[in-house]
């Protein structure tokens, strides 16, 4: 069994109210950080090693501790709980089910940030979290954990949640504060970056829910214990949302100590390859990250045993290894055909583009148009190379990441299963009927 | 007392210039001047929070500055991205911009009508002259274009979706020039549409600055409409007292016929003022205007056809880019062509230039 730091109370009948919550040691976070300094509760987070949830994995401490401190300024905490990426659904889990963790943990973030109005961006299709949350939060007036004069502390904090209006794009920071705003979600250019710009031109930090949720266990058993969990970089626990051709589909806490095999294969997460099919591949990190082969997904190219934590899973680059990303785990097997799903994430990519970039704005529907073309037996040759071309054009080269994330899809699938592609344009007739299969991907497992 | 601007000094394609504090990579350019200036299409230097869009404009910042000179590792849009003391930025000397300049060119046309032979922008157009600069023949799309229905916007204003290159110049004039914007971009990614709120009359005193600042012809002139070629009418600078701008304007003339007004537009093809309804759409009558005289016209303007008095000749400075070497991104057209000659300024052969006006100088 691995260790739990969120989950942990998450089957405590009725966990979901403050009284149950409190009980089980609820909001000793928030006491515990309001007798430290903010800088202390920073340098605590910073000890952690946390890494942002949210997708890019970047130090939470050290985004913390960028945040800009203007005098009469005042400074904003964002929790991002937009969730929009295919395949990521672990922020609505634990919002669902411990809301308070949630709300514990933005408090004592808005402690250390000296965040007086912190919010919640919602993605607008979670409505019913929505009312898990104000009604949280409403206990949390209630008891004293917010409003004026927290715990005779001197520190006023409120909490506010606001619902988006069905764009993924406004789960990039920069866009959520334009939509916060009241205004369109189109990302802006960078710099200058939230830290010192951001809501209402005020220092903000945005933070994945996971991320905040993590505060709370770095906070209660100190950062140098949480980080003693997981291996390197990769300390403490991770949610993984798995779905795909999976036995047991669902959000499962890991500790970043197990290998990629065992998340699969093992009856305590996902419990092997459903219909005991083969693995064909997986896209280990959320639907912007690259897909990997069976044989590169549960060993490196080194030949070592691929591990669930950011530096494994990065392991070898783009060319051989993916990422972490947000943690959205999904398994495809040996019946699935590659193209339709790459198509299938490429049609998601346009029509989720803000449009403010020509090559992301373009980009997106001509891939989309061309998988649509060969996924229909009406590809050439040369469409691969074209794919190639177009998703080389568009990484790198766009105001937001959201490019890289509609072009690294195409090009892992390129990379990885050029011939299943081939095989399109090869066999326009067979493509209809049935699918490429397994063909080479598939490796013997590393060990049983 | 004022405070006195810092000077950084910034190299790009090999040539120093020195700027003060606070300007872009592109502003540092365009005091170079010529081909070292990136193309801009979304980008306005009269409109506040313009640019970063179109990807036009990417450079590539070798060094970042003498401070920490590690080079930036992706391209970076000139238009928003601040020089540093001691930056070096490459523009036509970077391969790797020149192939993602093609590329956004490209990705520019593919859902582009093409149209330039029905519509009134052609001959001023920015996309076709960038198209001509940068991008490639022929096309490697084979799609269907996406389309919109045409919209009049109002008594004067006509809006073709179809071409714009959503750059949201008109976006941020009708914001921040006129005392209330009436429309916006709604829907998203590839089917983001210029619109009104239901079909709204864009109506202001200022709003036809809108058709200026617009790069492509989305946005064009409804009572000039297919009245005529750009390029067979003159343009002349004009004024008047106008009680509403500064009344400074450019008449565009067919014979004594004035049949289109804009502003004045700079050597960036950005207007120098805007200009009120009334001037634009009103005053077309040349007794409306005192005439100061002959609009300056760009070498490259199809309007000059090579005749047109007010030419400026070009500072040629590709070998200062090139460090003294021989070009070799820019096809050096005087060394392959038998017709231009680089000793012959056009601009002083009186009317149109043939083949003989060529053939009696290369005998010489
Ligand atoms: C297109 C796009 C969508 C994103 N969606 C989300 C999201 O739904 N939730 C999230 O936490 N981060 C999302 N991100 C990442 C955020 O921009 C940001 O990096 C993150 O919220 C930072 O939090 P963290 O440091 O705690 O990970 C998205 C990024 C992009 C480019
Ligand atoms: S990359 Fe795409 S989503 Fe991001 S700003 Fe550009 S057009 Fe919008
Ligand atoms: S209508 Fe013209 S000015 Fe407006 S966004 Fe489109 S191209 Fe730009
Ligand atoms: S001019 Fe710089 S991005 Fe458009």
């Amino acid at each position: 069994m691995g260790r739990k730091l969120l989950l942990e109370k998450a089957d405590i009948p009725g966990i979901r109210s403050y009284n149950v919550y409190r009980q089980h040691g609820g909001y000793a976070a928030v006491e515990k950080a309001l007798r430290m300094t903010p800088e202390e509760v920073v340098e605590e987070v910073k000890k952690s090693g946390l890494r942002g949830r949210g997708g890019a994995g970047f130090p939470t401490g050290m985004k913390w501790s960028f945040l800009a401190k203007p005098a009469g300024v005042p400074r904003y905490l964002v929790c991002n709980a937009d969730e929009s990426e295919p395949g990521t659904f672990k922020d609505r889990y634990l919002m669902e089910f411990l809301p308070h963790l949630l709300i514990e943990g933005l408090i004592a973030a808005s402690w250390a940030l000296g965040s007086h109005r912190t919010y919640i961006y919602i993605r607008g299709e979670y409505a019913w979290i929505v009312d898990i949350l104000d009604q949280a939060i409403a206990e949390a007036n209630a008891h004293g954990w917010l409003g004026k004069n927290i715990l005779g502390s001197g520190f006023d904090c409120q909490i506010y949640v606001q619902r988006g209006a069905g764009a993924y794009i406004c789960g990039e920071e920069t866009a959520l504060i334009e939509s916060l705003e009241g205004k369109r979600g189109n990302p802006r250019i960078k710099p200058p970056f939230p830290a010192v710009k951001g809501l209402w031109d005020c220092p903000t930090v945005v933070n994945n829910v996971e991320t905040l949720a993590a505060v709370v266990p770095i906070l209660q058993l100190g950062g140098e214990e949480y980080a003693k969990t997981g291996i390197g970089k990769s300390t403490g626990t991770k949610l993984i949302s798995a779905c795909g051709n999976i036995n047991r589909p669902g959000v499962y806490e890991i500790d970043m100590t197990i290998s990629v095999e065992e998340f699969i294969y093992s009856d305590e997460y996902c419990g092997g390859i459903a219909g005991g099919k083969r693995l064909k591949a997986c896209i280990p990190g959320g639907s912007s990250v690259p897909i990997l082969p069976a044989n590169l997904l549960l060993r490196t190219a080194k030949g070592e045993k691929r591990m669930m934590t950011y530096e494994s899973l990065s392991d070898g680059g783009f060319q051989t290894g993916s990422m972490m990303g947000s943690g959205g785990f999904i398994v495809l097997d040996e019946d699935q055909c590659v193209v339709r799903h790459t198509l299938t994430l490429a049609r998601f990519y346009r029509h989720e583009s803000c449009g403010q970039c020509s090559p992301c704005r373009e980009g997106t529907g001509w891939m989309e148009k061309i998988l649509h073309r060969m996924e229909h037996g009406k590809g050439r040759m040369e469409d691969i190379d074209l794919l190639w071309d177009i998703q080389r054009r568009i990484e790198g080269n766009t105001i937001c990441p959201l490019g890289d994330a509609a072009a690294w899809p195409v090009a892992a699938a390129i990379r990885h299963f050029r011939d299943e592609f081939a095989w399109h344009v090869t066999a326009p007739e067979e493509c209809l009927r049935r699918n490429y299969g397994l063909a080479q991907y598939a490796d013997e497992l590393v060990s049983a | 007392m004022a405070e006195e601007v810092k000077m950084l000094k910034v190299t790009i394609d090999n040539i120093p210039v020195e700027v003060p504090q606070g300007s872009t990579i592109l502003q540092a350019a365009r005091l170079i001047g010529g081909d070292v200036a990136p193309p801009a299409m979304c980008y306005y230097s009269k409109l506040k929070g313009s640019g970063g869009k179109c990807r036009t404009c990417l450079v590539e910042v070798s060094k970042g500055s003498t401070a920490d000179p590690r080079p930036m590792p992706k391209l970076v849009a000139s238009c928003r991205t601040g020089v540093m003391d001691g930056m070096e930025v490459k523009n036509i000397t970077s391969d790797r911009v020149l192939d993602a300049r093609n590329g956004v060119v490209e990705f520019l046309l593919i859902n582009h009508p093409l149209d330039c032979p029905i519509c009134d922008q052609a001959g001023e157009c920015h996309l076709q002259d960038l198209s001509y600069v940068h991008g490639k023949e022929g096309t490697r799309y084979e799609f269907h274009r996406r389309t919109f229905d045409k919209h009049d916007l109002g008594p004067y204003i006509q809006l073709h979706m179809t071409r714009c290159i959503l750059c949201y110049r008109c976006v941020q004039t009708a914001e921040q020039v006129t005392d209330g914007r009436a429309h916006g971009v709604l829907g998203r990614g590839d089917h983001a549409e210029i619109a009104t709120y239901i079909e709204k009359a864009l109506d202001n005193d200022f709003i036809g600055n809108v058709i200026d600042v617009c790069p492509v012809g989305a946005l064009t002139d409804r009572t000039f409409r297919f009245k005529n070629r750009v390029w067979f009418t003159k343009p002349v600078d004009a004024h008047r007292d106008c009680p509403t701008c500064k009344g400074r304007v450019t008449l565009w003339q067919r014979g004594e016929e004035v049949l289109r007004v804009t502003a004045r537009k700079d050597q960036w093809g950005e207007v120098e003022d805007w200009i009120c309804n009334t001037c634009r759409f009103e005053k077309k009558k040349a007794s409306d205007w005192i005439v100061e005289g002959p609009s300056k016209v760009d070498r490259h303007s199809v309007i000059s056809q090579g005749h047109y008095v007010g030419l400026q000749r070009p500072t040629e400075i590709f070998s200062a880019v090139h460090d003294g070497r021989s070009p070799k991104l820019l096809m050096d057209i005087h060394s392959i062509s038998e017709v231009n000659r680089p000793e012959v300024a056009l601009s002083a052969i009186p009317g149109p230039a043939t083949s003989a006006t060529f053939d009696t100088d290369k005998k010489s």
